[in-house]
């Protein structure tokens, strides 16, 4: 009998151990393929030269890593603020019946693939900018958009969770104190949920900068850098899905390389979103 | 009118407005691809193979790639995925190796799906030498939703009151007993979302598949062949220019799968509440 528990005990820290492996794996594997390549050419040229003409063995992604910033930024000005008043929306005003309807909206929206969203973006707000501003419509604006829809579930629900975890005791002293719902709203709870917001952001980024498919589809990827959100441009993940298919040798190497270089991008914010959502806990 | 009271009014129809304004995106984007895609979707288009690149005929192939490789990637990661959350609830909550197991959950999460499509291409595609395949595609989607899994069957098993675990255990129940007979059954409901809610990032995912099943034309006979699924179908589809009315078709067909499998995790949520 003894033993036999043991066993499965076994079995279930292997389970557990899985994730761990499967990280320890996939970061080996990335950068056993993009470091050779980079320390060839070296990390700071492969990272600040903006030439990047893989054919001719010209290897610089400085264009891309901006053009993956501006969409990302892009993105954050114009989810974040509509993210945020969501969410205050929800925890704070909605009733329970609306706010369940509009939560299981914003799950849908959550659910739906990043290639339709592509889909979506190609058909209807391309040929909406082309017809209304100036450039064919492939652009930064374009890529803000459509990643700005993308992140808001991400920046809602976040951001609801830690308004909601404020104790009801710092809401009721500043009614109390004679201060208004809004101004309760704005002076104590989204100061005391700042932590969990700011996580919300972060993560928020961490899903624009990583987004592939819906980005290429609307950002034209040209690999100059864009001077006007007007302008086409070239993410990092852009980069890779583009040209895969056809990469062989230091070209493909490259490309591992631009992954190693979001791979890092990517941890840094996963690193920053664990320590602010750890300080939700602190408030208390 | 005071100021105060102004003020109040005017922010609360400013944020009335931005969450009445995220459901309507959702609804425009679904209305939009529904009513240009709808009258393109015949039992012809979900029942034929594809032709001309894509040009005519239909998706049947792509559907049987899409539900083989997400078949492959649940069976994979439920069991896994499951048993990590088992161990991180009902055998040790803390300590160094549970929070590296934690932190690594979370990595694994944020890591967007074309790092794990490089990554399926050089480990399971050439370095296992599975090749393009549904095998490498499933293996690799099996990493992207295992995080799904253990976050929500934690979830799901830590709402199972203690007094249940004990009163099994003080009836001389072990420890594994305790977990399958009574832990469990408490929290299928949960379990079960978090693979629905899986079940659906697999169908929808493209950068992943793309680099890992390959894009073939043809119906694969087992899990060791390439295939294209439908993600990937609209995808080369709309990239390509090969044709907008298949392009709609085919975003309506994974519409409809995404609001079904959203409705199914919506009626698993609803059965643990009861």
């Amino acid at each position: 009998m003894r033993s036999y528990e043991r066993w499965i005990q076994f079995i279930l820290f292997v389970c557990a151990i899985t994730a761990v492996l499967t990280v320890l794996v996939i970061a080996f594997f990335i950068f056993k393929e993009g470091l050779p390549v980079m320390l060839e050419k070296g990390v700071l040229s492969f990272v600040a030269n903006s030439h990047w003409a893989p054919l001719s063995g010209s290897f610089g992604i400085r264009n891309m890593i901006i053009g993956s910033i501006q969409v990302t930024l892009g993105a954050i000005i114009l989810g974040v603020p509509i993210g945020l008043a969501c969410a205050v929306y929800l925890a704070e005003i909605a009733g329970k019946r609306l706010s369940k309807t509009i939560r299981s909206g914003i799950e849908l929206l959550a659910g739906i693939p990043s290639v339709v969203y592509g889909f979506f973006g190609l058909s209807v707000l391309v040929p909406f900018l082309r017809a209304h501003f100036t450039g064919n419509g492939f652009s930064v604006l374009a890529g803000s958009i459509i990643l700005a829809i993308m992140i808001l579930p991400t920046v809602v629900s976040i951001s609801e969770t830690s308004i909601r975890s404020v104790p009801k005791e710092y809401k009721s002293g500043s009614l109390a104190l004679g201060a208004s719902h809004w101004q309760t709203i704005y002076r104590v709870i989204i100061p005391a949920a700042r932590s969990g917001i700011v996580a919300s952001v972060i993560l928020g980024m961490g899903r624009a900068i990583g987004e592939t498919m819906a980005v290429i589809m609307v950002t034209g990827n040209v690999t100059t850098m864009a001077k006007s959100v007007f302008d086409p441009v070239r993410t990092l993940t852009g980069n890779i899905a583009i040209e895969m298919g056809y990469a062989a040798g230091d070209h493909r190497s490259a490309l591992f390389a631009t992954g190693v270089v979001l791979f890092v991008f990517i941890m840094i914010l996963n690193l920053m979103a664990t320590y602010f959502s750890r300080k939700v806990g602190e408030i208390k | 009118m005071t100021g105060k009271n102004l003020n109040q009014r005017i922010a609360f129809v400013l944020l009335k407005f931005a969450a009445f304004a995220t459901v309507f995106i959702l609804v425009i984007i679904i209305s939009y691809i529904l009513i240009n895609g709808f009258k393109y979707v015949s039992l012809d288009f979900l029942t034929q193979k594809s032709y001309r690149m894509g040009r005519e005929g239909g998706i049947f192939p792509f559907i049987i790639t899409t539900v083989y490789a997400t078949v492959v990637s649940i069976a994979i990661a439920a069991p896994i995925g499951v048993g990590a959350s088992i161990y991180l609830t009902e055998y040790s909550r803390e300590g160094r190796i549970i929070e590296l197991i934690r932190f690594c959950t979370e990595t694994l999460a944020g890591i967007p799906s074309i790092i794990y499509g490089l990554f399926g291409f050089v480990f399971f595609v050439i370095f296992m030498g599975l090749g393009w395949s549904i095998l490498s595609g499933g293996l690799t989607l099996a990493c992207m939703v295992l995080p799904t899994i253990v976050r929500t069957s934690e979830e799901a098993i830590k709402t199972v009151p203690v007094s249940y675990r004990e009163g099994s255990l003080a009836l001389g129940a072990t420890r594994w007993q305790t977990i399958v007979k009574v832990v469990l059954p408490s929290s299928i409901p949960g379990i079960i979302t978090g693979i629905i809610l899986s079940i659906g990032r697999a169908i929808g995912e493209t950068a992943a598949v793309i680099l890992t099943v390959g894009s073939s034309l043809s119906i694969p006979a087992s899990v060791m062949q390439p295939g294209r699924t439908m993600a990937v179908h609209l995808y080369i589809l709309t990239m390509e220019g090969l044709s907008n009315e298949k392009a709609f078709a085919t975003a309506t067909v994974l519409i409809f799968f995404v609001v079904i499998i959203n409705y199914a995790a919506n009626r698993m949520v609803g059965l643990i509440r009861r």
